[in-house]
């Protein structure tokens, strides 16, 4: 008796470190992150009291917060398709033996190393109206100014452009990881039996590569709601809330507008959100993925 | 012997140490200035200057910080105090008066004694229409420093080019439009190589644009207590259209949204004949420009008419007396006159005092260089900025339904009743009785 329960005290002060951690830095401020949704925002003279859900009643009427989630269901539904296609595509083409191959890995990789911060203010050359670089392009086809960034149709777009064309070259890695990892003898096997190399390809290498696509869907999902650094230095949500992710606008609530308590509620919606992804992908995707 | 002499010896230093900061922290006072940049050019450069030549003096300590355009630098003040640290004083929006104080973060003057002794005549020296965004409650809460008005650069070659005359910049509305017009060229395919006019109307950036324009309608946005806004008058009904037509009208302006960083870059390369910017640029296009160009006031509907921008000095509550009685000292430093003077030469800011043009280095200055002293000319017919009780989110609405209606989705009309409603719903909880 007595043995046992030393052993449960040692067994909690061995998971004491690691709880503690996981407690003061995710656990605790996601708790208090809910409670504060339900506290009006102290100001001033007026101290916080308890509003219960009127917060998310006044979020529901908010035009601001339905754009956000708009905007961001675009951006998710676009980023994530289209660089995890590309990734794959960049990765099939440079797993083959081509000539200067080091070297074309590096150019896709290479914007992957660029903080988001430098990669915005590269394209913000790009998108410049009239003397940029898309618009220079467009003049020797005799094509007029476009204000990419300034025009709320093509803001959105412009943003997506620059998010796929940063992430597609770090899921590159992962797909050419699995590529190599791949035994030969597969494929040796698949061109006795005369497979045709899209047969192969759709029979045997996608369905090997289905955990890498889970773990890449996985962070592609996270990213789309997670890589707002290039609105702020492009567009800062403009024009119009054409370009305002709901991350972006959570920022703006807490530390533009000081409304503590809406941006606790937005960030509460947010993780919701994610929570209910992750539900599916893990659940759903999960289950029809075949580990070795 | 040795041991207890070494040990002697060491326990001594180590009583030096411990006491050194106290002594240190006595005699040595250190604050912490945020400080915006909005322009480019070597304000960075010019600031420490100031700050080096303030401590040779005092022996007080400032350490600038450069924190971004205005929004970033309130930011991350505001962060960093609600966070416990942060500045003991900042330059920051003067509109911003009544959100710092519903922050409750903000020291008045006259908690601070700055109104005492010679205190009242110091403030009284100031331009009233930079005090304007300074006095609420009967309480001084900021000091003017880095003070502009808006103003119109535009390019006098590209005026001879276009026919006009380059000394004879228009003075109202329909004569911008016509001149904007002639102004914009078109290559052979029709695309546009010079536009006519830029003006702001970026997040940050569209409703000083528009308070420029409101005040050209002979129209105030707000009342002097940031409770109450008047978007959806016809006056300001008018003077969003008279901006939407500049595109839609006249042609002479992107459609779409313009942004500010780009103006002087447009400017320059001569991309924008004319475009509309603050004083504090002065200097720096002066500096960088290839062709000769021009300085002169906004046109208005019947008259020119402006509005006054930039950055006051507050002081955050969190310092202590001490740090307080010091950074008062700083602000009284920066604004003596010859420093305001020579503030105004290097960067074109206006001098925020009428006594600071009474200095040779200055008087020589406006004498040598006649569009230094242009935009001082238009502080009469220059109004406050926009500023209102959650100030940001005000902007914020404004700026959304500017946008929406330069890019053709609202109508004039439309985009004001819009913002007056967003505007009223923001500023609910303050109207009073």
């Amino acid at each position: 008796m007595a043995t046992m329960r030393r052993e449960t005290v040692q067994a909690w002060l061995l998971v004491l470190p690691a709880l503690l951690l996981l407690v003061a830095f995710t656990h605790w401020p996601a708790v208090a992150t809910v409670l504060d949704s339900l506290f009006s925002t102290p100001r001033g003279s007026r101290p916080a009291h308890f509003v219960g859900l009127d917060n998310y009643a006044a979020l529901m009427d908010d035009p601001v917060f339905w754009t956000a989630l708009h905007n961001n269901a675009v951006y998710a539904a676009a980023t994530i398709p289209a660089s995890v296609i590309l990734a794959l595509a960049m990765a099939l083409a440079v797993n083959t033996a081509i000539p200067g191959r080091p070297l074309l890995r590096m150019a896709y990789f290479t914007p992957t190393m660029l903080p988001m911060i430098a990669v915005a203010n590269i394209w913000l050359f790009f998108f410049t109206p009239d003397y940029g670089l898309f618009d220079s392009i467009a003049a020797w086809f005799g094509l007029g100014r476009h204000n990419w960034l300034g025009d709320t149709a093509t803001a959105l777009p412009a943003m997506i452009a620059v998010a796929v064309w940063k992430e597609a070259g770090f899921f590159m890695i992962f797909y050419l990881a699995a590529l190599q990892a791949m035994p030969p003898d597969l494929a040796e096997a698949a061109n006795l039996e005369g497979s045709s190399r899209w047969n192969f390809f759709r029979r045997v290498t996608l369905p090997l590569l289905m955990p890498t696509t889970l773990f890449v869907l996985v962070n592609a999902s996270i990213n789309a709601f997670r890589l707002v650094d290039h609105v702020v230095v492009m567009t800062r949500g403009g024009p119009d809330n054409a370009t305002t992710l709901l991350l972006y606008y959570i920022y703006e609530t807490g530390f533009r507008f000081w409304d503590s308590s809406m941006a606790a509620t937005l960030t509460v919606v947010l993780l919701a959100l994610l929570g209910l992804l992750a539900w599916l992908q893990f659940g759903v995707l999960g289950k029809r993925v075949h580990y070795r | 012997m040795i041991r207890r002499r070494t040990l002697l010896a060491a326990t001594a230093a180590s009583a030096a140490t411990l006491a050194a900061p106290a002594i240190a922290r006595a005699q040595a006072m250190k604050l912490s200035f945020y400080y915006p940049i909005a322009v480019g050019g070597p304000i960075p450069a010019i600031i420490d200057g100031y700050c080096k030549a303030f401590h040779a003096e005092t022996g007080i300590e400032v350490t600038p910080v450069y924190a971004g355009n205005y929004g970033e630098t309130l930011t991350k003040a505001v962060t960093a105090i609600k966070g416990g640290s942060g500045p003991q004083l900042a330059v920051l929006l003067a509109a911003e008066m009544h959100s710092l104080q519903d922050l409750d973060i903000l020291a008045s003057l006259d908690e601070i004694g700055g109104l005492e002794g010679d205190g009242k005549a110091w403030l009284g020296g100031f331009y009233p229409a930079f005090l304007a965004n300074s006095v609420v409650d009967g309480k001084t809460w900021s000091v003017p420093f880095q003070r502009s008005t808006a103003i119109m650069y535009y390019n006098k070659t590209a005026f001879t080019e276009a026919g006009l005359d380059p000394e004879k910049f228009p003075l109202t509305w329909a004569e911008l439009g016509a001149a904007a017009e002639k102004l914009t060229k078109r290559d052979a395919s029709g695309r546009v190589t010079r536009w006519g006019v830029k003006m702001a109307s970026d997040v940050g950036n569209a409703q000083w644009t528009f308070g420029a324009i409101a005040n050209q309608a002979g129209h105030v946005l707000m009342n002097q207590a940031g409770t109450e806004t008047y978007f959806n008058d016809p006056k300001a009904i008018e003077g969003m259209a008279y901006w939407r037509g500049l595109a839609s009208v006249h042609h002479a302006t992107p459609e779409g949204i313009t942004g500010w960083p780009a103006l002087s870059p447009d400017f320059l390369e001569g991309n924008a004949a004319i475009i509309q910017h603050t004083t504090g640029n002065l200097t720096n296009l002066r500096s960088n420009a290839k062709f000769p160009f021009g300085v002169a006031g906004l046109p208005g509907k019947t008259g020119p008419r402006t509005v006054v921008g930039g950055g006051n000095i507050y002081f955050f509550k969190q310092a202590s007396p001490a740090e307080r009685a010091a950074a008062l000292k700083f602000a009284r430093f920066l604004t003596e006159p010859a420093r305001a003077a020579d503030w105004s030469i290097q960067t074109g800011y206006i001098a925020v005092r009428p006594d600071a043009y009474q200095t040779p280095a200055l008087r020589d200055y406006v004498i040598h260089y006649p569009p230094a002293d242009v935009a001082r000319g238009f502080l009469p017919v220059a109004v406050g900025e926009l500023s209102t009780f959650q100030n940001q989110r005000v902007y914020q609405a404004l700026t959304n339904n500017i946008q929406a209606c330069l890019s053709g989705k609202l109508t004039p009309q439309q985009a004001m009743v819009n913002t007056q409603a967003e505007a009223d719903r923001i500023l609910k909880p303050y109207k009073r009785g």
